[in-house]
């Protein structure tokens, strides 16, 4: 598909925020919606999620990812929306300006009339938990594995622990034991479960998967690969309480230890973040604090269901795509005042259309060449005359006035450039 | 003999806790919970079941694993031996989303279905 160099909406992500956001759009009334999306196809971290639970809030019906996902692309993709797969989008600017690169296309310059931020978030990693010791393989996120086992179709380890308690994490546990891994235990720091109690259930009681609260993997032991961890009961203060060290043996740690907004376009575009949600500071429509660009979905807040992404991508789209209608409707009435025949320039440069409803508009002009004899200055629609006026000569030192009055407001809605003319009578 | 025993409900994501008055096997009262949570608990006390998603082998799509799902709550008891099934198997692109890849699994009656186009 041929990108356009300019759009009305331009979405930058293709999971549920996105894919909301470019229908609502679409369904608005913009015609150029495109949303450009790294992976090679359109979907987003839904298409890694294959267990079900997605789309009772909103669909009344309990779906896997993939085919909640499904539903979003064919929507989409029927409404006509463009998509731009596998490219990356480098820098977005205050003014809408995107740059993105793929392999195929190279380098994309797009100008956006706005701009929805649908980036999702990314897993918190080793480091930012400060998990010490060797580095060893065998430390992967949960998110990460999931990708492996449901999608790409590789077993990341035989004997797991996974340490945090969230959804992706208990959801994993029980992946990992259909397909004939064994989980020794799920490890929470916290004093309460992170993930919803359903999971609970049907993930780690279904298929005796310990779940140990309070605890802590202290250090993970292993040189080239994962051996064993160190598992610790924590206090109040989650500071490890000595003597309640346990080893386990394992070759893989996965970790389930929290998702963070993924905002590093955002801040490029001199979009502000909340530092509480790690998002970008909203209004009700999902407007940044930069006019024009929105956000939706993860990339805000990280949400409990899919179900709230796909509304909250239908506000931003719906807002993104009113913000666009009116710039457009804004650059459509402003219309080019050329200079034509022995006319050296005119002021201004543009004109607004609906101005002559609110009364006459005065322009003003110098000649090139003086005539030293009655001349007529006339603007003009093509080679119809709109408006004349007779001067007893034109002299480039003296500036000329020509009034357009109100009553040729209907002739200039026809036009889409006026030339300003100045000829011998 | 009377007994009380609590069920985590997980038909949709509030997971209530639901209490269930007993004699011997035969349910006397439901307390807490919708309507859908009673028909769980009475399901879940008599015949388990659970959503069973996995993936099976495709041949010539963008990926070499096609997601699936079970179409109705599968009894628990069988999803290991499900998953076997589900590993020896093997289909070809193009799949449609619900298009059935398993009928009838294990003589159970549910489909196996595709989750996505691919």
């Amino acid at each position: 598909m041929k990108i356009k160099q300019k759009y009305d909406v331009v979405v930058i992500g293709s999971g549920p925020g996105g894919l909301a956001a470019a229908i609502a759009a679409k369904k608005t009334g913009c015609d150029d919606v495109l949303v450009i999306e790294r992976d090679i196809e359109l979907g987003g971290i839904l298409l890694q999620c294959i267990h079900n639970g997605f789309g009772l809030e909103i669909l009344k019906q309990d779906l896997p990812g993939p085919s909640y996902a499904q539903r979003f692309v064919s929507e989409a993709l029927g409404l006509g929306v463009e998509t731009l797969l596998d490219a990356m989008v480098l820098d977005v600017s205050p003014q809408r300006r995107i740059f993105a690169t793929s392999r195929k296309g190279g380098l994309y310059d797009i100008e956006a009339r706005s701009i929805v931020l649908a980036m999702g978030c990314r897993e918190r990693t080793r480091s930012q938990i400060r998990l010490p010791g060797p580095r060893p393989a065998g430390v992967f996120t949960a998110g990460t594995a999931q990708r492996w086992v449901n999608v790409e179709g590789y077993m990341p380890g035989r004997r797991f622990v996974v340490l945090g308690s969230g959804d992706i994490g208990m959801i994993m546990a029980r992946r990992l034991t259909l397909e004939g891994a064994k989980v020794e235990r799920v490890v929470e720091i916290m004093p309460y479960l992170n993930g919803l109690m359903r999971n609970y259930v049907q993930c780690l009681l279904d298929y005796d998967i310990p779940l140990q609260l309070r605890h802590t993997v202290n250090r993970i032991i292993g040189n080239h690969r994962v051996e064993a961890v160190e598992i610790v009961a924590v206090n109040d203060r989650w500071e490890p309480i000595s003597g309640t060290e346990e080893i386990v043996p394992c070759d893989t740690l996965l970790l389930s230890v929290g998702l963070i907004p993924e905002n590093e376009l955002s801040r490029k575009a001199g979009v502000l973040l909340d530092p509480l949600t790690g998002g970008p500071f909203v209004d009700d429509h999902f407007q940044t604090n930069v006019p024009g660009i929105f956000a939706a979905g993860n990339v805000v807040h990280v949400y409990d269901l899919v179900d709230w992404v796909t509304e909250a991508g239908y506000i931003a789209g719906r807002s993104a795509a009113a913000f666009a209608i009116e710039l457009r409707r804004w650059e459509n009435r402003h219309m080019p005042l050329v200079a034509g025949e022995n006319v050296r320039y005119v002021v201004p440069h543009e004109l607004d259309r609906e101005s002559l409803t609110m009364g006459a508009v005065r322009i003003q002009l110098r000649v090139k060449q003086p005539i030293e004899s009655p001349v007529v200055v006339e603007l003009r629609n093509g080679e119809d005359v709109l408006v004349k006026k007779g001067e007893p000569y034109a002299r480039p030192g003296e500036m000329i006035t020509l009034t357009i009055p109100s009553k040729v407001y209907d002739l200039v809605q026809k036009a889409s450039v006026l030339s300003v003319h100045v000829v011998q009578r | 003999m009377r007994t009380t025993e609590n069920v985590i409900c997980i038909t949709c994501p509030k997971g209530c806790t639901l209490e269930v008055l007993k004699d011997g096997e035969s349910i006397l009262e439901i307390r807490q919970g919708c309507k859908k949570g009673h028909s769980y608990v009475q399901q879940e006390l008599t015949d388990p079941r659970r959503m069973v998603a996995s993936t099976v082998k495709i041949r010539g799509a963008l990926h070499p694993l096609l997601p699936v799902y079970t179409l109705a709550p599968f009894p628990k008891g069988k999803i290991l031996e499900l998953m076997k099934a589900l590993r020896a198997m093997q289909v070809d692109s193009p799949v449609k989303t619900g298009q059935v890849v398993l009928p009838n699994a294990l003589d159970t009656g549910i489909d196996i279905i595709a989750s996505r186009d691919m």
